[in-house]
């Protein structure tokens, strides 16, 4: 995968957990992964237009928990409501600030689905790799896995409906 | 002032309506898409409104078209993880008075909601 793909994820994942959690994040080398995605819990974030795929911000409980619970400004059970909402926003976030970088592409973004529950699987589009970013908070690890590709020319742009 | 803000995420309203009270606005009503928001803006009768842009039924940029449609004036806030100069275009061009990208510090959405409601007041 273009890191151009890739570097905009890793930036954007550093500007949301500054801006809306008060938190560094310190990122390491990216690289591929057989399948999605690495913890048990999953924001997924679909992408279409220029740029297709899917985005996964993957988190172990562990670290769900107290991220969700500063965004929230309290902890919350995984098993809240509250508690996957906060998830599909932080990975809404992030998918949103990446594809503003996507140079010149014209990309929609989907609204989030949550799964939490360990050893899910997430199939990813097809002709797509995955990649996977790995991430470090205070109180422990993550990752942002990506299955994204540039459409292949306007035969594979949807007609406007 | 009364504030409605539209936002599928109930994460977001819960932030942006702390924010609110920080800078001393409580009285706040929500809706959870432009559907439910439109359904609500005649009982409500806002000041101000903010509204994000992805959202399921009925979208933010949608619900400003339909909103300005009706004649109303209020000033409207688009905050949104849309970020791209096409989009801000698009929603200045349908009515929006300012615009807030997602993620945002406590500080650029107070300055933003300070800057629009001393705007209107001045009008």
């Amino acid at each position: 995968m273009d890191a151009a793909y890739i570097n905009p994820f890793i930036d954007a994942t550093q500007r949301v957990f500054r801006s809306m959690l008060d938190l560094d994040v310190a990122t390491g080398t990216p690289a591929m992964c057989r399948s999605l995605p690495q913890f048990d819990v999953s924001g997924i974030i679909g992408m279409s237009g220029d740029v297709i795929g899917c985005v996964v911000l993957s988190l172990p409980l562990t670290v769900a928990r107290p991220v969700v619970g500063r965004l929230l400004g309290t902890e919350v059970s995984h098993t809240c409501e509250d508690f996957a909402d906060a998830v599909g926003e932080l990975v809404n976030m992030i998918s949103g600030a990446a594809k503003a970088q996507f140079d010149g592409k014209e990309v929609s973004i989907s609204c989030p689905s949550i799964i939490i529950g360990r050893g899910h699987h997430v199939a990813r589009p097809s002709n797509t790799v995955c990649v996977s970013i790995p991430c470090e908070v205070y109180c422990g690890s993550f990752s942002v896995d990506l299955a994204i590709r540039p459409i292949a020319g306007p035969a594979e742009k949807p007609a406007p409906a | 002032m009364r504030i409605l803000l539209i936002d599928d995420s109930r994460t977001m309203r819960n932030i942006e309506k702390g924010i609110l009270a920080q800078i001393g606005y409580t009285d706040v009503e929500e809706a959870v898409d432009g559907q439910d928001a439109l359904s609500k803006v005649d009982a409500v009768n806002p000041g101000l409104i903010l509204v994000d842009w992805n959202m399921p039924n009925m979208d933010g940029l949608s619900f400003v078209k339909a909103y300005r449609g009706m004649g109303n004036r209020t000033p409207v806030i688009m905050v949104t993880t849309e970020s791209e100069k096409s989009r801000v275009v698009e929603a200045i061009k349908a009515g929006v008075n300012n615009y807030v990208v997602k993620p945002f510090t406590p500080e650029t959405l107070s300055q933003r909601l300070l800057e629009t409601i001393a705007k209107s007041k001045a009008a």
